[in-house]
């Protein structure tokens, strides 16, 4: 391997090859016989002359203590809305920087925010992100659109169904399939128990963060009722690539109507010791009222989404607004309170687990039967009992797992209500077995993006209650 | 997916209509029953102030797509979302390959700052006025634009010391 190619990027061709212009040589950036250096290879090849340089200088990314003043506003969180009283008044020359992370127990994985302090007030902040980057957007392009869900999944590891379920109906769009009923029906059950898990485990770690160190035990205790019920139905307690294209992998294992009865009952013995635990608790209502407000303005503004957005009063969720897997045909509510605080994230979370759990039951009593994967032959392989009487069957199969199946030219953006907000996939297909580009709106970059806002003249003590409540997972963020 | 599906009865709702009045050189489609409006991108930040307006005033998303060779080379797509009704809004810019620039929409809506920045990142696409345009998810030493379409994926030549196979 010692003469990679200049281009290897899933498929070669373009889409909309007819509105190219004329077709020229591929880029040769070095020319035969040149030596390569290991730096060659990172250089792209036909870049234009573009000075780029200017805007890469060490420490670009690191805040500075003479900044200009857009980026100040930036930092100080009033490009929106100055909505804090504490705000007038000129520095004192008393500041100094830190930094929070990147490794740090509180920050929810390798986030890093650089803060500058006046005595124990935060005047600045700008989160620094990508130590988890792992290009992951890049990967999907050299990945069949079968193989996508395993990718995807592994972005925002606390909710990897929604992941999977998004990608799974943007291929389908591109595609045209409709998948069965019962699929459907699994798909929405699976989801809605990963956002029990995911605000479960959310509740838990916060509740740690801000010192209710037993609700670290129980959050996680109920969390585990879920994740055996996963781990039996896909074999797997997370990354499960169970949703794919056309359907999902398996039915639905023996006894589990009992199952999700058990989750059910257990998660909502559990929903109620919170409450009584947490939200009657004087040190816990002072920590969290008030605490990391975020307007309704800002958050639009932002791009803020989910929990985070409803919390500050307004109702918007993609399972009402963009009913996706037939999800509307069940009964639930939306809560939204006002105040947009850490108090209105916890409340809008514990009746979130509330309404998911009354889908899950609403979906265990009317699961349709059924295939549990489109008969599209197109994209589901042949039973596997076929496969050992006949040859076409074997080569059909084979196929299906070596080339993938082609996809329609087109783009599409589809959105699903993960556990964070909305999770946006935006799909390019040139007509081949993988696609062109995918991209992946994580609802937790917006959210890091909108932490200068919420952070500023709070006690440094808030911090770390105020980044909880925004639920950033880091591999959703930086992919 | 140009004039002629605009021309032919492509109905456009409420709030694209207003749009469509106002920018003539925004070319309004349907792609996959999801609206898409291709604009100039002289025009954008003046289109997106107006779209705001209009109610799309949550900002979703803005990521670019390398299409190599086609002409323009790259596309930006910014995604907006109206909540009442909810509507979503899809704006393709086309962005030439020999002077990779865009306007930056982060006056207007600046929730698009750090995806400005990706997409500077990951593509070398240029966002003009952008108050800090630097690289967000790569390290500030980083060389090229990885989601480039002529980068090559990651693969280091291996230098095998004149191993002596012969035996």
């Amino acid at each position: 391997m010692s003469n990679p190619p200049d281009v290897v990027t899933g498929d070669t061709e373009a889409p909309d090859a007819a509105a190219q212009s004329a077709p020229s040589a591929p880029h040769d950036v070095h020319p035969a016989g040149a030596r390569r250096t290991q730096h060659d290879l990172w250089l792209s090849g036909t870049e234009a002359p573009v000075d780029t340089g200017r805007f890469t200088d060490e420490g670009a990314q690191e805040m500075l203590l003479e900044e200009d003043a857009e980026v100040l506003a930036e930092q100080m969180g009033t490009l929106v809305a100055d909505d804090y009283e504490t705000s007038t008044g000129g520095p004192s020359d008393e500041t100094q920087i830190i930094n929070m992370g990147p490794q740090h127990p509180a920050t929810h994985g390798v986030l890093r925010l650089q803060i500058e302090l006046d005595g124990e007030t935060i005047r600045r902040v700008k989160p620094i992100i990508g130590y988890l980057h792992t290009g992951m957007e890049k990967t999907a392009e050299a990945l069949t659109f079968m193989q996508g869900p395993t990718n995807v999944t592994r972005m925002d590891y606390l909710s990897p169904l929604h992941n999977e379920l998004v990608f799974s109906l943007a291929t389908e769009r591109l595609l045209g399939v409709d998948v069965p009923p019962r699929a459907s029906a699994i798909r929405v059950m699976m989801t809605e128990l990963n956002r029990v898990a995911s605000h479960l485990l959310w509740s838990a770690t916060t509740g740690l963060d801000i010192g209710a160190l037993s609700m670290m035990i129980y959050g996680w205790r109920e969390r585990e009722l879920v994740l055996a019920f996963f781990e039996k139905t896909t074999g797997l307690r997370m990354n499960h690539n169970y949703i794919r294209p056309g359907g999902v992998a398996a039915d639905l294992p023996d006894g589990w109507e009992d199952d999700i009865a058990g989750v059910a009952s257990g998660v909502r013995a559990g929903l109620k010791d919170y409450e009584t635990l947490l939200l009657g608790n004087p040190i816990f209502l002072e920590r969290t009222k008030g605490v990391g407000v975020l307007t309704a303005e800002e958050c639009l503004a932002f791009g803020v989404t989910g929990p985070m957005l409803r919390a500050s009063g307004v109702d918007y969720d993609v399972r009402k607004a963009f009913p996706y897997s037939g999800i509307d045909q069940y009964d639930f509510e939306v809560p939204v309170t006002t105040n947009g605080d850490v108090y209105d994230r916890f409340i809008i979370r514990f009746e979130e687990i509330r309404q998911s759990l009354g889908i899950v039951e609403q979906v265990a009593e009317t699961m349709p039967l059924g295939d549990y994967r489109t008969e599209d032959r197109k994209v589901t392989p042949p039973p596997r009992a076929r496969i050992d009487q006949s040859m076409e069957a074997l080569i059909h199969h084979f196929k299906i797992f070596t080339e993938g199946f082609r996809v329609p030219e087109g783009e599409v953006y589809e959105a699903v209500e993960s556990a964070r907000g909305e999770l946006g996939i935006y799909m390019v297909s040139s007509g081949g077995a993988k696609p062109w580009r995918v991209h992946v709106r994580g609802p937790s970059f917006a959210h890091v993006q909108a932490l200068p806002a919420m952070l500023t003249d709070s006690l440094i003590a808030d911090t770390i209650a105020t980044l909880a409540s925004a639920d950033p997972v880091m591999g959703d963020v930086d992919r | 997916m140009t004039d002629e599906m605009r021309e032919g009865g492509l109905e456009l709702g409420a709030g694209y209509r207003e749009l469509d009045a106002r920018f003539p050189d925004a070319v309004f489609s349907e792609s996959f029953g999801q609206v898409v409006c291709r604009v100039p991108r002289e025009t954008l930040v003046a289109f997106v102030d107006a779209a705001v307006e209009q109610g799309f005033s949550l900002f979703v998303d803005l990521c670019a797509v390398d299409y190599l060779r086609r002409d323009p080379r790259f596309e930006v797509v910014v995604s907006l979302l109206s909540l009442a009704p909810p509507r979503r809004l899809r704006i393709l810019v086309g962005v030439p390959g020999d002077d990779p620039t865009v306007p930056s929409i982060t006056g207007v809506l600046p929730g698009a700052n750090f995806y400005e920045r990706e997409a500077f990142d990951l593509f070398g696409i240029v966002f003009t006025d952008h108050p800090d345009l630097s690289r967000i998810l790569l390290p500030d030493e980083w060389v090229g634009h990885p989601l480039r379409k002529d980068a090559p994926m990651g693969s280091v030549p291996v230098q095998f010391k004149e191993a002596n196979t012969a035996s």
